[in-house]
């Protein structure tokens, strides 16, 4: 409680004594102190929260004009395209987003991986920021679906009947997802009313709590040393820095280089070459015809081929479960002393770096058609991605390595 | 909070288990509740009324269908072809085997008690799901064995009229056509000998219907 002498005077000083806007700008913002050593991969936290913004504001647009229902959507779609003023801008920043987001939130993962940023006494955060990433992909297929372009249809079989190898309730599992007999009217409506309001509405209370956690442990650093454990006379840490002004204008810098980039993207390469959007879901959605061939968009293709590595479709799920969920126990199968791969040894840095190939090897083969080279060449990338993870207690222990500064390595 | 709890009630003693036993049996009363609200949330998901009125099972007679007749009823939107098989017909069907791309319907979609030789429950009665397993085409009939349009080896069966896909009359797929599988069968039963059940594994108990 701030006594009666610190309120301003006037106006300011009356709503803070019934609103704390100041105390709250002070601890979240210009008294939170972060470690000074932060490097490109910290552009990649306030990105997301900047994309997830874009999103609202561009969704909220498409939502004034885009008429739900299996007669009607697709329709709607090419009525924004060619039709409202500007609404080629607002479908195009709401298409690219979307992939940008994935882009931004994959490399702000790999950056918690490298640096270490799940371990204690940050596993919370990094659980949080795992059900945002699943939350995500659940919004990001069930917008996929709402333009019912004939990809969007055939993904919605595809991934809804995923849920068919569940055991003994699988089948009815399915009907009751649909609504119906198949991919219908039913389906449509309501994951147009999971991706417009329920799942936007899961979304910004993870955030919240994402960043509620964030500010309790306070943030890591490319060193991986808690800047809490030294700290001057006034209880500030010697390697912290006030998040505003330093990280404020730090990011705002790095929002203007992504927006550059991506509006190169939205003005004149809005499609990606099939990888944003694809040439199939220009067509109307139609359950006589399959596009050939199907495949997930860029940032579901590793799991996707996973999935198909495995002769049995069940196995493949199931293998694909587990590739998602094994995320989720970095914090405890970790064991190695050091958080910063700077100060790992090399049996980790080799585990990771294949790790991350792999990733990047089934993301590419998830792309490829289901057949010969690129089935087995998948089946081989599987082996170091589940390595990384069912091996980790071991070698992380056995890992030798470096001992750590006391103080971070900061070259002003 | 027993400190608490006395200045309430002006420092007279209070019965701690009683007020945890009413804690506890109000939570649970409250969570039970809850729970049980999400059934009607959850079962407001299941196909409607009208989608379960559109993808109910369809009845067709089949007492008046002649050998190299076909009768072609819709169900759940997708058209079923029911077709009467000559017996001699259904002789010769193992003599395509050689030039099938799934003979055996290990990698075609039909219900367990389809997938013989015959791909039906009776000799006599075919039933597929009338849309070609390439891009979602009506296969034509060509039914008679040395058809004109197809040459003199043709065994009778159908033959996709957009990219040329040819089954043979237990709807199986001959090497190269473009259709990568056999022609799906829908799950069916006969109610008697001419009542055919569209979209039942098992025939309704009498009366039930």
């Amino acid at each position: 409680m701030a006594n009666e002498a610190t309120y301003k005077p006037g106006l300011w000083g009356w709503l803070n004594r019934r609103l704390p806007i100041d105390a709250f700008w002070r601890s979240q913002v210009s008294e939170y102190y972060a470690p000074k050593n932060f490097n490109f991969w910290y552009f990649f936290g306030s990105l997301a929260l900047f994309v997830l913004v874009l999103q609202l504001v561009t969704g909220i647009f498409l939502a004034m004009f885009y008429k739900v229902g299996e007669n009607t959507s697709f329709d709607s779609v090419e009525f924004i395209m060619r039709e409202v003023d500007f609404g080629w801008l607002l479908r195009y920043l709401h298409s690219t987003g979307a992939s940008a987001f994935f882009l931004v939130v994959y490399l702000h993962m790999l950056r918690a991986m490298m640096y270490g940023s799940y371990k204690s006494p940050r596993e919370l955060l990094w659980l949080f920021g795992m059900v945002i990433y699943l939350a995500l992909m659940a919004e990001a297929f069930m917008g996929y679906v709402l333009p019912w372009g004939n990809m969007s249809f055939w993904a919605a079989t595809v991934i809804i009947n995923l849920f068919g190898a569940v055991p003994v309730v699988g089948p009815g599992l399915v009907e009751w997802i649909r609504g119906d007999y198949g991919i219908a009217d039913a389906t449509l409506n309501r994951f147009f009313s999971l991706h417009v309001v329920a799942l936007p509405l899961v979304l910004l209370l993870l955030v919240v709590l994402h960043l509620v956690a964030l500010h309790e442990v306070g943030s890591n650093n490319p060193d991986g040393i808690e800047i809490k454990s030294k700290k001057n006379a006034k209880g500030i840490p010697l390697d912290g820095i006030p998040f505003h002004p330093y990280y404020t204008v730090k990011d705002i810098f790095g929002v203007s280089a992504f927006l550059t980039l991506f509006a190169i993207v939205v003005f004149f390469i809005p499609t990606f070459a099939d990888l944003f959007l694809e040439k199939a879901n220009f067509e109307p959605a139609n359950p006589l015809s399959t596009p050939d061939p199907i495949s997930p968009s860029w940032y579901f293709t590793p799991y996707y081929a996973i999935l198909r590595s495995f002769p049995d479709k069940s196995t493949g799920a199931v293998f694909m479960l587990i590739a998602v969920s094994a995320f989720f126990f970095l914090p405890w199968l970790d064991r190695s002393p050091v958080k910063s791969i700077r100060y790992r040894g090399w049996i980790f840095k080799t585990f990771f770096t294949l790790f991350v190939l792999s990733f990047l090897g089934l993301m590419y083969l998830g792309l490829q058609p289901a057949q010969g080279v690129y089935v087995m060449l998948s089946r081989i990338c599987c082996v170091p991605y589940f390595l990384f993870f069912a091996l980790m207690p071991f070698y992380s222990r056995w890992d030798p390595v470096k001992p750590v500064p006391e103080r971070v390595t900061f070259h002003a | 909070m027993s400190d608490v709890g006395a200045t309430a009630t002006g420092g007279q003693d209070i019965d701690e288990s009683r007020r945890k036993f009413l804690t506890l049996a109000t939570s649970a009363a409250g969570a039970f509740g809850a729970v049980v609200a999400v059934i009607p949330f959850a079962e407001s998901w299941l196909p409607s009324e009208r989608a379960r009125a559109l993808g109910a099972p369809v009845v067709v007679d089949i007492s008046k269908l002649e050998p190299g007749q076909m009768l072609t009823p819709v169900w759940r939107k997708q058209v079923i072809y029911i077709v009467r098989r000559a017996p001699a017909l259904v002789d010769k069907l193992a003599k395509n085997d050689g030039e099938l791309k799934d003979a055996k319907s290990e990698h075609s979609e039909q219900p367990k008690y389809a997938q013989n030789e015959m791909r039906s429950r009776r000799a006599d009665v075919l039933v597929l799901i009338g849309i070609c397993t390439h891009l979602g085409c009506l296969p034509k009939t060509f039914f008679d064995p040395g058809d004109p349009v197809l040459g003199a080896s043709w065994p009778g069966g159908f033959r996709c009229p957009c990219h040329g896909s040819r089954f043979d009359l237990a709807g199986r797929v001959f090497n190269g056509s473009p259709a990568p599988t056999n022609l799906s069968v829908p799950p069916y039963s006969f109610e008697d000998e001419h009542t055919l059940v569209i979209g039942l594994d098992n025939p309704p108990a009498k009366g039930a219907a």
